[in-house]
Parts: structure tokens; sequence; C-alpha cells
């Protein structure tokens, strides 16, 4: 933990100014409509609120979107690291373009996403036609939330693990190899227990963005009630009905997941940290603050 | 015949992971990206510069650039503010404060645009007051900035925060302590340190703004030539079957994204060179004091 200190220590200035500032910007901005959401569904009885969060067209836009999450997340784990593991260990030409492009879900508006991976996997579009002749069908099924989400997500995976295999050290895989274990053996047994929460906190990463996302999914999505139709859609037509209290409570039950999973994000990385401060050796804790990274200067 | 190195893998195993990582990122990246040209110069040069002349085309970019232009100075300063009060100063409850400014990325745009709603929305808290006094927030520019302000709130507080936190105190203290005010500090010692993380936050946080979908969408009630953003306006031509102008307008936040993705590379490479100009200014067995990968082998 860090050390508790009532008054700014040392000379430097702006310290009432830079958090009186920070805190009003965030108490507007982000605690006072999140606190005014929340109160807003006092206005309804613990029963009433049971009854629109778990009705059943709620229900099913829950197992849609968390459904194509966790299947979007999932493949984004596998090839992540496939990705992250041959952008760091293998030279082939134009690697700083791809790396490079990796970021390109961040960087394209999902709009643009959407209207465009709806055109493509569309029945007469480039890859859904040939999908169509073996029929399968991609576009306006929940398939294609799968495919939208996996595109939005793609970065996380692979942005969480790149620096930890960067850091992975010769001597790990020299001393696992020479005691005889085969590439296959010092790989899931030596390096990957070492990338483990990294690769978790990227699949989290992912998975909680996949849960939110909206704009690029509700082009390829169809949309049909029951069937694809995922919860921030469900809050938008409630919204539209002018149902402000429905929309109010499915809103509220998706924040409680998202902090949740925030929660388990921050303790992913909590655990990240730990594991190289503990073990064999006792590392002075200080030599792994943040302030040790540049320069290691006091 | 040659030897393969222990710690190596295979050459077929190396060729089929990186032909793995290099066709799941042309299948998820590349081709949506071609595809968007390919779409909008589907009838011609022409047909694609007349969908972009036309006036609703040219407001939605109008508002899309205001709004960004409006929330960037509003993110820069927060950023800044946050960063330096949570990298140079010790206060309770500093690790909530950090985790608080984190918060509107776990939030679902379409959340964020809702809560707006239950605050100046005709049924929400200030509704009545405000359509009293004439003043429209929802379904009107304000809600949009507002909405946009909220999907880009930590942008540039968490790129400032641990580059700030890496930099330590002892320039900006001795800065102060040989008599700079705190504005001369600020603008001689803090601002060229911080320069290139912030232009990194900024380049983030304008591309969010400038793409946003979900939580403008919510605020904005799609008033046309009015309220729509590019990103929006990309909806609406797209849902009326306009290809060619869903898709150009499409092709101009593409080609912004891609303008995004070379600032953040170029950007990467100087903060990069500069990390390792400090780095070399130290003696060889400060310089690397990053918690090692073997420390945790047991």
């Amino acid at each position: 933990m860090f050390p508790v200190a009532a008054k700014p220590d040392g000379v430097l200035p702006g310290f009432r100014l830079g958090l009186g500032y920070t805190l009003t910007y965030l108490a507007l901005l982000v605690l006072i409509p999140l606190g005014g959401m929340i109160l807003m569904t006092g206005k309804l009885s613990w029963g009433e609120l049971w009854a629109i969060a778990s009705g059943e067209r709620a229900m099913a836009s829950y197992r849609v979107t968390f459904g194509a999450s966790l299947l979007a997340a999932m493949v984004n784990a596998v090839f992540g690291l496939v990705v992250a593991w041959v952008l760091v260990r293998y030279p082939f030409p134009g690697k700083r373009f791809v790396d490079a492009l990796v970021d390109l879900p961040f960087a394209l508006p999902t709009a643009v996403a959407g209207i465009t991976l709806a055109t493509l996997y569309a029945e007469n579009g480039w890859i859904g036609q040939h999908l169509a002749s073996v029929g399968i069908k991609v576009a306006f099924t929940p398939l294609g939330i799968v495919v939208a989400l996996i595109f939005v997500t793609l970065p996380f995976v692979v942005r969480t693990l790149q620096p930890v295999i960067e850091d992975i050290e010769a001597e790990v895989e020299e001393a696992a190899a020479s005691l005889g274990a085969s590439r296959w053996q010092t790989f899931t047994r030596v390096l990957l227990p070492g990338l483990l929460p990294a690769w978790l906190t990227g699949f989290t990463l992912a998975f909680s963005r996949a849960i939110g996302e909206f704009g690029s999914v509700i082009f390829i999505a169809g949309n049909m009630p029951l069937v694809s139709e995922i919860t921030p859609l469900l809050i938008i037509s409630k919204l539209e009905q002018y149902d402000i209290l429905g929309a109010t409570t499915l809103a509220v039950v998706m924040l409680v997941i998202s902090f949740v999973l925030l929660l388990t994000i921050n303790l992913l990385q909590w655990w990240a940290a730990n594991r190289h401060a503990g073990g064999g050796d006792d590392v002075p804790a200080e030599a792994l603050a943040p302030g040790a990274l540049v320069g290691g200067r006091p | 015949m040659t030897v393969r190195r222990a710690t190596a893998e295979p050459v077929w195993v190396r060729r089929l992971l990186t032909g793995l990582a290099l066709g799941f990122l042309a299948l998820f990246l590349v081709v949506p990206l071609v595809a968007v040209f390919r779409e909008a110069f589907a009838h011609g040069a022409e047909a694609y510069w007349a969908a972009l002349a036309e006036g609703e085309a040219q407001h939605a970019m109008l508002l899309t650039v205001t709004i960004a232009a409006f929330a960037l100075p509003f993110n820069i300063a927060f950023g800044i503010a946050a960063a330096w009060v949570i990298a140079k100063f010790e206060f309770r409850g500093k690790s909530l404060l950090t985790t608080l400014i984190d918060l509107p990325f776990a939030v679902s745009p379409v959340v964020a645009g809702l809560m707006f709603i239950l605050l100046f929305g005709a049924q929400g808290y200030f509704g009545q007051w405000l359509a009293a006094n004439d003043i429209r927030i929802i379904f009107a520019l304000p809600g949009m900035m507002l909405a946009t302000l909220f999907v880009t709130f930590p942008f540039v507080a968490r790129e400032l925060i641990p580059l700030m936190q890496a930099q330590g105190r002892d320039e900006e203290e001795a800065a102060v302590s040989l008599g700079a005010s705190g504005w001369q500090m600020f603008f001689r010692v803090t601002l060229p340190n911080i320069k290139w993380g912030l232009m990194y936050g900024v380049i983030l946080a304008n591309a969010r703004a400038m793409g946003e979908f979900g939580a403008v969408s919510v605020v904005s009630g799609h008033i046309r030539g009015e309220t729509n953003t590019l990103p929006l306006h990309v909806e609406i031509l797209y849902n009326e079957y306009n290809q060619i102008g869903a898709f150009a307008s499409a092709s101009v936040l593409a080609l912004l994204g891609l303008v995004t993705l070379v600032a953040k590379t170029v950007v990467e490479w100087r903060m990069r060179k500069e990390t390792e100009m400090l780095g070399a200014e130290l003696p060889p067995e400060k310089t690397d004091l990053r918690p090692s990968f073997s420390t945790e082998q047991p």
C-alpha cells in the first residue's frame, strides 16, 4: 500500500488546485450522472426491478450479449497469443507495419466497422458468399455479433501479452532446455504460467469491452428480439418507447457487471505484480514501483 | 544441415504460427479496411466526391470536428491535473481515484448516453427546469458534447500518470528550489518532459471523440442536418440503402483512423527514443530494474 499523508509532502506546488479540479470534473461528469442513474431505480420496488431485469426479452439479450462476448474473447485469447508471440519472436518482412495495424480497431470508428463487416459477411458479400456456399450464415445472425466483437476487441490480448513476452529472459528457456525439456514442455510448463496473469487480463479486458459494445454490432446483428438482440440495443428500444425506468434498470444491471469486471481486472493486475515480487529471492517492493521502470532514480 | 537452437521452435512451427497470425490479421483487419474504400469507390470517383460534397455530409463533418475541438481542451486540462496530483503526491484514496478515472472505459456507451438523458432529458432530474428556461441539452449539441467528454474522459490521464510517475519529482523540485514559480516550472520543466505522452493521449482521445457512435447516438435525437455527426450520418445513409453515400463518409472516418495509427506509431517511436536516451545516461547496472521474469520461478 502507499504511505498515507494527510498533507502533500515536498515543495511542489499545485496539489490543491490539481486535486480540486480533478475531483470537481470527475464528480460532474462521472460520479453525479452515475449516481443519478442508480438513484433513479429507487422509484421501483425490488420486485418490480427484478421483474424487469429478469423479463424474457432481457434474459434473452443477456444470453446473446454474454455468449457472443465470451466466444469473441476466447477466439481473441487464442489468436492474440499467437499474434503476440509471432510479433515478438519471429522476424518477417513488414513486421513494424503489421504491429501498428493491430491497433486499427481502436482507431477505426465502430460504425465504420459495423457497416463494413455487415457488407462483407452478407450473403452476397466478399466473405459471406463463400460461407453461404457451405451453408454458414453470418450476417444478421448471432454469429455476426461474434464476428463484430472479434474485430472490436482484437488488440486487447495482443497488447497485454506483448510486453510480457518481450520481458521473458533467455536464461529461463535455456535452463529448461538444458534440463531436457522439449520446446513444447518449455512453453506449456515454464513460459505459459508466466504469461497467465497478462493473458487473463487481456481476455477480461476484451470481454468487458465486448459486452458494452454497440456501434459495430447493430449493423450486422439483425437485431431480432429474443434471437440476436444485445442488451445495449434493448436499453435503447425501451428508451424509444419512453420506458425510462425499464431502460435504467437494464443499464444498472450492465453497470454492476462492468464494475465486477473492472474489479477482476484490477485483481488480475495486482496478482501479476505480486507474482513478480514473490517467489524465491525477495525483491524489495521499491524496485518494482513504476518509478523504477525508467531511469531507476530514487 | 542447419542445427536448431534448443530455445527456438522448429522451422515448420514458426512458419505455421506466422501464417496463422498473419492470416487472422488479414481476415479481420486488412480485408475490412480495403472493403471500406472499395465500397466507397464502387461507382467511381465522381459518385464518391458527390456523396461527400452533399450538404448533410458537410454539416456532419463540421459537427464532428466541432465536438472534438470542444472535448480535447477539457481532456488535456483534466489529464494533466489528475496526473500531476496522482504522480507527484501521496494522499489518502489515491488508488481509488485512479480506479475512478478508468471508470468511463468500463461503462457501455449506451449506458453513458442514458445517464445524461436521466439528468437532462424531459423526464430527467433537471428536465422540467430546463424546459421552463428553454435550455436544450438532450437532442442538441450540449448533450452530444457531454457524452463525448464522458467517453474520452480517461485517455490523456491514463497516458500521463505512468509517465509522470516514472519521471519522479527531482526535476520539478530542482526548478522550484531554484526559484521558479509554479507556472514557470510547469511550462519549462513538466510540459517538455511529458509532451509526447500528452500528444499520445490526445491522438487517442481525438480518434474516440470523432468516431464515437453509441453514446452520442443516444443523446443526439438523430435530427438530420442538425445533430448528426459523421458516424451517425453513416448510419442513416446505410439504413436508407445509400451504400455509396454511407461508405464515402465511412472512408473519411477510416482515413482518420489510419492517420491516427500513423501519428500514434510516430509518437511511440519518439517516446522510445527518449526513454533510451534517458537510459543511456545512467550507469549500466541501474538501467534494468524491471521486474525480471526469472525471479518468479521457484
